[in-house]
């Protein structure tokens, strides 16, 4: 018995040499990669686990050793992220992630030191600018998730509308229904986000006009709450939300459950369990599609492209299980538009579906390059379709453009 | 009979001889370790000195995590310096972390708006000086109303702090790049223009400098300058102090313009020698964490140095096992806490002295 377990390992030990030698091509053998992940939260944040799950399921599927990845916790957004960076490479990290856009100039300022390990700053978008070989961004086609579960929204609205749910608080003056959003900050991932959102209620009920409100803040559930509770009292029947808190669909449940006609879409986690009753779908987003790719290259020893950017076609966005809120039909409506986005024949930003102060926008300039956080490059429009997250330009979202039909409520009341 | 006497009797101590206090506080040390290790192999079935182990590596296991660690401390140290003159004063300055924040934006204007324009000498030398006047104007704006009204310096200097957080959030807002991020980034990341620069090859060593002279100076100024010695006056009573011709307005206002700047310096320190950006979190509650620092080094800012490398060295610790044993946060803070409680504790029994009530025995012998 000894003999033949020994003999095994030594099977073992040649096999694995073999499989080294094949992945010498300047690649790193799975068992020997050493990762680095920069969390700005840790497992109690819904936007680090989305990381941190995605980063172990890659791990999992390409056969790297669970104690292979160092993580590091709560990394704030200022020099605590290069000593975050700068320990995991001391310590022989090949690849380190950072996973917070404000991580990014401090993960910039160590991969400039590091040239031999690659940086990947994800959410970020400074990598093709900064000039560096070894620093990487990536974002996954958000836009894309956010559309289907605004179709969710629509499905939903339109059966209320169909069953004269909807009372006149619920109109506008020009009768649209009015819809609301609780965003974060006025920047451009959240106004791609809240448009695409739209434009999937819009392409199920034409008559809607949307309100947005800012919190000012990533993670603020009594800000997110209360900025929910202006928008439904002002008679908004549809409450969405760029922010990572529960803060908003709890007050939409508390809302219904005083009487009134109201639902939610959330985000990056499933509302089920905070709002029962209204919660529609959340939008999600699958990190392990772009760790599993960058994981891949480093083993293969190919190189990692300075933008990327993936959605529906990877497998890289998703919604979040329906509720039992959702109208009929929903499941089938969400399977097509999916089916759409996969394979490319839908366009969430297509130029003939929305309006700029009353026209269809035909060319945005996607690139700044002179620091006024206007775009002087880069065209965005090509054959009348708004490419958003084009990993040839840049895979951190771009859309700003603000739309007909979308109200910014900027200031305080 | 009743008996009259308390179960447990505190008495003040008249004095204890220095390797005593010491005694003790080594004892408080050990005793935190021994609850800390029961703690952490209860709930995580780890081995404890594997973990304390782990804290040092944290701190101090390599040459860059010494520097950090040195980096930090010397940022706590020198707002624990700040708030010594002021704390000796019995002006109870808990306005720290926005002095710091006033500072730290004052620098972090210069360095924006100058960047393009002067030398990083330059830009050193005026953001020093506008960062230690920002500092010392959050230091006096409550020090005049002291003086003048009689004020609650406590919540006085406390709501300052609010002010200086949200005119940090409104800079952030103002400055933040790009658009929209609530971020400012790194500040003249190319050039580096206008950052402490390094010194022999090494990036802190100028911040650590910096603080230490500050240190010394204060030490000094305190113990040996008659400022110093009318702040301990005025401290013991203001009734002598005026008895004795000082002028205590006068002496209010100097005090807190001088701890406000110290603590502004320390915001210099942190934007232009560390963070290289400005935020809410540049301060980030350092501000609070130094009253801890000045009080336990009872305001001998030589003492100082050893409480905030100790804080400094628990928190990098705390970090490095959350890592290392995939433990959440907060259960290294449960481990800086109890040592913190502990240690604070020992000034306790340093200060006062507990017995018992006495066996009924030797009771009735007393009562006959």
């Amino acid at each position: 018995m000894k003999k033949f377990s020994s003999l095994l390992l030594a099977l073992c030990l040649v096999l694995s040499l073999g499989v080294c030698a094949f992945a010498d091509e300047g690649g790193i053998a799975p068992e020997d990669l050493k990762i680095g992940m920069v969390c700005i939260g840790d497992n109690n944040s819904g936007y680090d686990i989305a990381h941190i799950t995605g980063l172990e399921k890659a791990m999992e599927a390409l056969g790297v050793p669970a104690e292979n990845v160092t993580y590091k916790y709560n990394v704030g957004e200022n020099e605590e992220a290069a000593d975050a960076c700068y320990d995991l490479a001391d310590n022989g990290c090949q690849i380190i992630f950072t996973d917070s856009y404000g991580h990014q100039t401090y993960t910039q300022q160590v991969a400039s030191e590091y040239p031999d390990i690659t940086f990947c700053a994800m959410t970020g978008d400074l990598a093709a600018a900064s000039g560096l070989d070894n620093l990487k961004n990536a974002f996954n086609h958000t836009f894309e998730s956010r559309y289907v579960s605004g179709v969710v929204a629509g499905m939903k609205l339109a059966e209320l509308i169909e069953n004269d749910e909807l009372t006149d608080d619920n109109y506008d003056a020009d009768g649209n229904v009015k819809l609301g959003y609780v965003g974060a900050y006025p920047y451009a991932e959240v106004v791609s986000g809240y448009t695409a959102f739209y434009l999937g209620i819009r392409s199920i009920v034409e008559n809607v006009h949307m309100d947005v409100r800012y919190t000012n803040s990533w993670f603020d559930p009594t800000a997110e709450g209360s900025a929910a509770n202006s928008l439904m009292a002002d008679g908004c029947v549809i409450i969405g939300q760029h922010a990572d808190s529960t803060g908003a669909p709890a007050e939409v449940q508390a809302y219904h459950e005083a009487g009134h006609t109201v639902f939610c879409v959330g985000y990056n986690i499933s509302m089920l369990e905070v709002a029962p009753d209204v919660a529609l779908t959340s939008a999600g987003n699958d990190w392990s599609v772009y760790y599993t790719f960058a994981l891949q290259s480093m083993i293969d020893g190919t190189e990692i492209p300075t933008d990327w950017s993936e959605g529906y076609n990877e497998g890289a966005n998703y919604i979040f299980p329906l509720g039992d809120a959702c109208a009929e039909g929903t499941a089938e409506k969400v399977e097509q538009i999916e089916a759409g986005l996969t394979d490319g024949s839908l366009q969430v930003f297509d130029c003939s579906t929305f309006t700029v102060d009353g026209e269809n926008p035909t060319s945005f300039l996607a690139l700044d390059v002179d620091g006024d956080f206007v775009g002087d490059e880069g065209e965005a429009i090509k054959d009348g379709i708004f490419y958003e997250s084009d990993p040839e330009l840049r895979s951190a979202p771009y859309f700003s453009l603000r739309i007909d039909g979308i109200t910014e409520l900027t200031t305080e009341e | 009979m009743t008996n009259h006497e308390p179960l447990i009797h505190i008495a003040r101590r008249d004095g204890l001889v220095w390797w005593r206090a010491w005694c003790i506080r080594l004892a408080a040390a050990v005793l935190a370790l021994l609850v800390s290790a029961l703690f952490i192999y209860s709930i995580t079935k780890l081995n404890p000195v594997k973990v304390y182990a782990a804290m040092w590596e944290g701190a101090f296991g390599s040459p860059r995590r010494a520097w950090v660690t040195a980096r930090d401390a010397s940022i706590l140290l020198c707002i624990g310096v700040g708030l010594a003159p002021a704390f000796m004063m019995r002006f109870w300055n808990v306005g720290a972390e926005g002095q710091m924040l006033m500072g730290g934006c004052a620098t972090a204007a210069v360095l924006i708006y100058g960047g393009g324009a002067l030398s990083t000498f330059q830009l050193l030398l005026v953001s020093t000086v506008a960062s230690v006047a920002a500092g010392a104007l959050w230091g006096v704006i409550p020090a005049l109303f002291k003086a003048r009204w009689n004020t609650n310096e406590t919540l006085f200097t406390l709501m300052m702090n609010y002010i200086a957080i949200q005119i940090t959030c409104f800079l952030v807002a103002l400055w933040e790049n790009p658009k929209g991020s609530n971020s400012v980034g790194v500040i003249n990341q190319q050039t580096q223009a206008g950052w402490l620069p390094a010194l022999f090859g090494k990036q802190y060593l100028l911040n650590v400098v910096i603080v230490l002279v500050l240190t010394v100076a204060m030490y000094l100024y305190l113990k040996y300058t008659k400022h110093g010695y009318e702040i301990s006056v005025v401290g013991e009573s203001e009734n002598t102090a005026r008895y004795a011709g000082i002028s205590v307005k006068r002496v209010i206002v100097r005090t807190m313009a001088l701890s406000g700047a110290v603590c502004g310096l320390s915001g210099f320190i942190a934007v232009a020698g560390a963070s290289h950006t400005i935020s809410t979190s540049t301060a980030g509650g350092r501000g609070f964490t130094a009253i801890i620092v000045a009080w336990m080094a009872k305001f001998n800012t030589f003492v100082m140095v050893l409480i905030a490398l100790l804080l400094v060295f628990l928190e990098k610790g705390a970090v490095q096992i959350a890592s290392q044993f995939h433990l959440n946060d907060y259960a290294s803070d449960v481990v800086t806490g109890i040592i913190l409680f502990f240690l604070l504790g020992s000034e306790f029994f340093i200060q006062y002295t507990v017995r018992f009530r006495s066996h009924g025995r030797n009771n009735e012998e007393v009562q006959a």
